[in-house]
Order: C-alpha cells, then sequence, then structure tokens
C-alpha cells in the first residue's frame, strides 16, 4: 500500500502529458523552462504552466552531435537532442521557452535552439551580491514578465505573483520536509526514490495538488516500516551536477552496492529548497530577483554558500562520505570540486569525484570508485 | 587459518595462499575469461600448496574480474587490496602507485594501511600497462623487453596521451629514423609524467611504493622517481600485492 504513494510520483509525468493534451485545447499556456534559476512564479502568476525541459537521457544524443559539439555536457546535448528530434511532449507542448545564461555551452546552445521555436534568454549575473548584479537580475526578470505579457496578451497582475510566491514557497516546504526525513537513521527512502519524488515533483501540472501528494507521502513516509538493518548502511551525501531519472545511475550504483544517497545537494534536490521569496518585500520583482540570485549554482563566482550549505548538510543528515558528481565538459563544477574536497576533508570524511556522461560505458569503473570509497567509510 | 586471495586484472590474473607463515604465489594471464583465469589460480594454488578447497577458510576475490568469479566469500575492491598488501610488505610506505593493464592509480594510505584517499585515471588507457602494450607491438617487441631498451640520454617527447594517437605518434618518429631506445625512454616518461601528477594531486608523502604489473618495468620506475624527484620502492612480488591483500584481508574476518 505505502509503496503506492512513492509509485505515485512515478506516473506524474505521464498524467501531465496526458492533462496539457487536453488542457491545450482549451487555450492553456505551456512554458519550458531549463533551469532553477528561472522565476517560476511570473509563469504561475500568469495562469501558466511551467515545466522544466532539462534533459536527461542519453538517447537523443547522437542528434544534438550533429549540431553541437561532442566534448559538451550530456545535460545541454540531451536537452537540444529532445527539441531537435520532437521526442519530449513538453518541449513540443511549450508555447514559450525560457533560457538563461547560467554557463558558456547553454547560452550557445539557446541561440540555436530559436531555430526551433520562440527562446527568450536571461542574461543571469554571476554575482550574488546586491548592487549591480541585483539590478541586472531585476531588469531580467521584468524584461521576462513583459514577454511573457506579450506572447500571452494579458497583464500580469503583483498580486498575482504574490499568490504565485505563496504557492511556490509551499512546495519548497513540502518538498525540505520531505527531503530532511532522510536525516533519519534508518533513512525511510532509498536514493533512487528520493530522486523519484523530488524530480518527478517538477512535472506536476498543478502545484497545488503536488503539495498535497508531498503532504500525504510525508505521513506515510513518516510511517514506514524500514528494515533496521538499513541503518547500517553507509550514509551518502552527492553533490554537483543535476541529477534526473535516465542519469541516475550513480544514485543507483550507490544503492546496488550496499549505500544510500541520503541527500542531494544539486538543482534538482536540496540545492534551492531553503531559498524563498520574501513575502515582506513590496516589490514582487526585487523578492524574487533576490531569492534567484541566491541559488549557490557554480556559475556563481564566488559561491560561499554552497560550500556552507555542504557543510551543514554533512552534518544534519549525518553523512559518512561525499560524492562530487560532474558531467563532462561542466566546467564550473569541475573547477569548484576543488573547494568542495576541502570542505569534506575539514570534516574529516571520505570524498569522492566523478566525472561521467550519460552513458553506461564506464559503470564498471564508477563501481570500483564507489566501492572503494564505501570500504574506506570506518563503522 | 588458512586464506586465499585472488586478483583478477584485465592482462594477468594472480592468486596468494597463506598457510600460517607459508606463502604460495601464482599467475596466469587472463584471457577472456575472468571466471575460468579465477578457476585456474585457486586449482594451482592447491595443487603446489598441496591443499584442498575444503581446507581453506576465505576466499577474497579483487579485480575487475571479482564480480564475475563465483566462488568468493568476499569481494573487496583492488584500492583496499593494494593498501593492505603494500602495509605487510613495506609498512613505512604512505603513497602506493598501482599500475595495471586497464588502470592506474594512486592510494594515499595511513600507518595502519588504512586508504585515506585514491586516484583512479579516467576512462583513457593513458598511463596504463595497455598503453605500453600497445607501444611495444609497434615496435616489434615484448613489453618486457622495453625498459632493457630504453636509452634516457636520448629521451624523445611523446606528446599524444591518447593511447591511438601515440601509436602514430611513433610511427612517425620511426620513420625519420629516430633511435628505438630514445622512444622507448619517451614512452616510459609520458607514463611517469601521467601518473606522477595524479600522485601529487594527493600528496605523494613518502615512503611510495609501486606496485602493480608494470612495477616489473624499471624505466616506469626511473621516470616516476625523475616526475616526483623521490625514491620509488618496488617491493618484491610487486604484482602479487593485491592478491597478497586479498588474503590478508581474508585473516581479518
Amino acid at each position: 500500500m505505502e509503496n503506492n504513494t512513492v509509485e505515485q510520483f512515478m506516473d506524474i509525468r505521464a498524467a501531465t502529458v496526458a492533462k496539457m493534451l487536453e488542457e491545450k485545447e482549451r487555450g492553456m499556456k505551456v512554458v519550458g523552462i531549463y533551469c532553477t534559476f528561472c522565476p517560476q512564479e511570473l509563469v504561475l502568476a500568469a495562469g501558466a504552466i511551467p515545466v522544466g525541459l532539462c534533459g536527461t537521457r542519453e538517447e537523443p544524443i547522437p542528434a544534438a552531435e550533429e549540431v553541437l559539439p561532442r566534448n559538451l555536457c550530456p545535460l545541454i546535448k540531451s536537452s537540444y537532442g529532445f527539441a531537435v528530434t520532437d521526442t519530449c511532449p513538453f518541449f513540443n507542448f511549450s508555447d514559450l521557452i525560457v533560457g538563461e545564461t547560467t554557463c558558456d555551452g547553454k547560452k550557445k546552445m539557446f541561440e540555436i535552439m530559436q531555430e526551433l521555436k520562440p527562446v527568450h534568454v536571461m542574461q543571469l549575473p554571476h554575482h550574488h551580491k546586491a548592487g549591480a548584479s541585483l539590478d541586472l537580475w531585476i531588469d531580467e526578470i521584468k524584461s521576462l514578465k513583459t514577454k511573457i505579457e506579450e506572447e500571452f496578451q494579458l497583464e500580469i497582475k503583483d498580486e498575482d505573483i504574490w499568490k504565485a510566491v505563496d504557492l511556490v514557497n509551499q512546495e519548497k516546504k513540502a518538498l525540505k520536509e520531505i527531503s530532511d526525513l532522510n536525516r533519519n537513521s534508518p533513512p525511510p527512502m532509498s536514493g533512487l526514490e528520493l530522486l523519484t519524488v523530488v524530480w518527478s515533483g517538477g512535472f506536476s501540472f498543478d502545484k497545488k495538488e503536488l503539495v498535497q501528494m508531498l503532504e500525504e507521502l510525508k505521513k506515510t513516509l513518516e510511517s514506514r516500516e524500514v528494515d533496521p538493518k538499513s541503518a547500517k548502511k553507509p550514509r551518502i551525501l552527492l553533490t554537483g551536477c543535476p541529477v534526473g531519472l535516465g542519469s541516475e545511475k550513480v544514485v543507483r550504483l550507490v544503492d546496488e552496492l550496499g549505500a544510500t544517497v541520503v541527500a542531494m545537494e544539486n538543482c534538482t534536490g536540496y540545492k534551492t529548497l531553503e531559498l524563498m521569496a520574501d513575502r515582506s518585500k513590496d516589490d514582487p520583482i526585487v523578492a524574487l530577483a533576490e531569492k534567484y540570485l541566491n541559488i549557490p549554482c557554480s556559475c556563481m563566482s564566488p559561491n560561499p554558500y554552497r560550500m556552507e550549505l555542504l557543510g551543514r548538510m554533512i552534518d544534519d543528515f549525518n553523512a559518512e562520505a561525499v560524492i562530487d558528481l560532474t558531467w563532462q565538459a561542466c566546467h564550473t563544477y569541475n573547477i569548484e570540486s576543488h573547494e568542495v574536497e576541502k570542505v569534506v576533508k575539514d570534516k574529516g570524511l571520505p570524498f569522492l569525484h566523478l566525472e561521467s556522461d550519460y552513458s553506461s560505458s564506464d559503470e564498471e569503473s564508477l563501481k570500483v570508485r564507489i566501492e572503494a570509497m564505501l570500504e574506506m567509510i570506518e563503522k | 587459518m588458512i586464506t586465499v586471495g585472488v586478483d583478477i586484472g584485465s592482462v594477468a590474473s594472480k592468486g596468494v595462499l597463506l598457510n600460517g607463515e607459508k606463502r604460495f604465489s601464482t599467475v596466469l594471464p587472463t584471457g577472456w575469461s575472468p571466471r575460468d583465469a579465477g578457476e585456474k589460480i585457486l586449482s594451482t594454488l592447491f595443487r603446489e600448496s598441496c591443499i584442498g578447497r575444503q581446507e581453506v577458510d576465505y576466499i577474497i576475490v579483487t579485480g575487475y574480474g571479482r564480480v564475475s568469479f563465483g566462488q568468493a566469500d568476499k569481494t573487496v575492491t583492488e584500492i583496499s587490496c593494494h593498501a593492505r598488501g603494500v602495509a605487510a610488505l613495506c609498512p613505512e610506505a604512505r603513497t602506493i602507485i598501482d599500475i595495471g593493464g586497464q588502470d592506474s592509480k594512486v592510494i594515499s594510505i595511513n600507518e595502519k594501511g588504512k586508504v585515506l584517499d585514491f586516484a583512479m585515471n579516467d576512462k583513457c588507457a593513458a598511463g596504463t600497462g595497455k598503453f605500453l602494450q600497445v607501444m611495444a607491438n609497434t615496435l616489434g617487441m615484448d613489453v618486457a623487453e622495453l625498459a632493457a631498451s630504453e636509452d634516457p640520454s636520448e629521451t624523445v617527447t611523446i606528446n599524444s596521451m591518447c593511447t591511438v594517437f601515440a601509436e602514430s605518434e611513433i610511427i612517425g618518429l620511426l620513420a625519420r629514423n629516430i633511435s628505438k631506445g630514445g622512444i622507448i625512454a619517451g614512452l616510459h616518461q609520458s607514463v611517469g609524467k601521467r601518473v606522477a601528477s595524479m600522485a601529487r594531486r594527493l600528496g605523494a608523502r613518502e615512503k611510495i611504493v609501486f606496485t602493480g604489473g608494470v612495477a616489473q618495468n624499471a624505466g616506469v620506475r626511473r621516470a616516476l622517481e625523475e616526475e616526483l624527484k623521490r625514491t620509488v620502492v618496488v617491493p618484491e612480488g610487486c604484482q602479487f600485492t593485491g592478491a597478497l591483500g586479498a588474503a590478508l584481508l581474508g585473516l581479518d574476518i
């Protein structure tokens, strides 16, 4: 019975596709987004549905490589590949695509993607402090608002933005509460279950419904009977590049090798869960700008909040080792691994930096590394 | 207590049987079936030591073939096994450089032989035994002959890290009548550079011990010493370190 609840999340994607097919005919608008930096509150305030389009599968990559360089991050190749082969229903449904200049690869890919769909690119500053960066980001959020208003021929009112802010804040809170259940020993969710819940939630058609599902799941998980033996499993914190179903191999291998990914500090996981727009601001655009500029993505320089968050997560989740996963050619996460290593080693924990792509070709060599790291954990 | 350690590598499979103070070891080419290689290792060890399968307490298997081998009481990664084996052979060791057929790794250990950190080569064959094997073929010699044929005074820098490109580079050098000895010294330098940079990343604390099949090549050892500007020790039976470590880990169960 209880398994159904995590399984329900696996069905969200397909259910949303079906619903969108219907609702699009009735004039419902869909906005495809590629990053947590996109202020989805604006999309919701316009009565449209935001949907994440980041590619997490290997299949469309060969098609992408007909245009993009091979030596590029698999997430960008997979995202573009789904778009160009028209094999992602959500890309197909999208009336507007919002990109942002998080990294060199993405920003240049978005230029090419304009051949397929209208793409609005937000110029993301790479400094999180107030000042010129914040001013620029406020302007960019205003431009996005204007773009959505023009594209969908409507007006986005402040009160609608505040309503959306409340809804997104509720969603973050619910996701954080679910994620925090894994602070317990034994953790109620395996790494794959945690990933399924947080990743699939991003495809929900109705955030109110999602919040309700998350609250129900929380109750189920709180009363879940977990095999006490699993308390002995090493507790792993995963950080680095985004992971989704399709690119879950490291999470799966950790599970298979007898450990548990108890938490994920990446943009599909915990990275943004503490960040909420400040309700006490006068201007919702400023509140959104401040919230989003604080996202500790490695594209920010410097990026101290990520290190602070990692330090806290190691303690809160009683992590016994940290895996930092970098997708091939993601320079910012690859280089920032040096800083992450220091944070982890200062805590006296084993640290493993993995560089991989979406293919299964390196699974055996990943296994040796992960297994050796698990053998380093003192029990 | 009698324990056996089997290390099924990509090129060679090694086995060590420990019976109190007595130690038996054997090595065979792995061939295409890691499972068969493991079986052969076991039967050779049992024959040579006159010990029957039922007398053995634990069989610990390591190496890339560890998963396919059904008879293990436990499988352990090469990293932990090398650490344990080296700690027994050379207690002062703090850094292990292990170069095998398809992997090269650097392992940092403490005084108890506990792994503190490790680094491994990525997917590519650069800096591995495979790289040397391919180059030896190109030069028309056996990989075991490389060290004796090198001429470090005429070292030619090999620029390509990729095995396939390095092969073409060598063909080009041979066409220009560059000395074979100088090319071989350059190949050793190439492996040495690649692995030394991994070792420096981990700190390369002394004593540095070199294990794995490639440790039998004195030219690579020379190149590593030049790159690291430190003495690099090759223990006797360097190829058996992983298997020995596995057998010793059997004693700890």
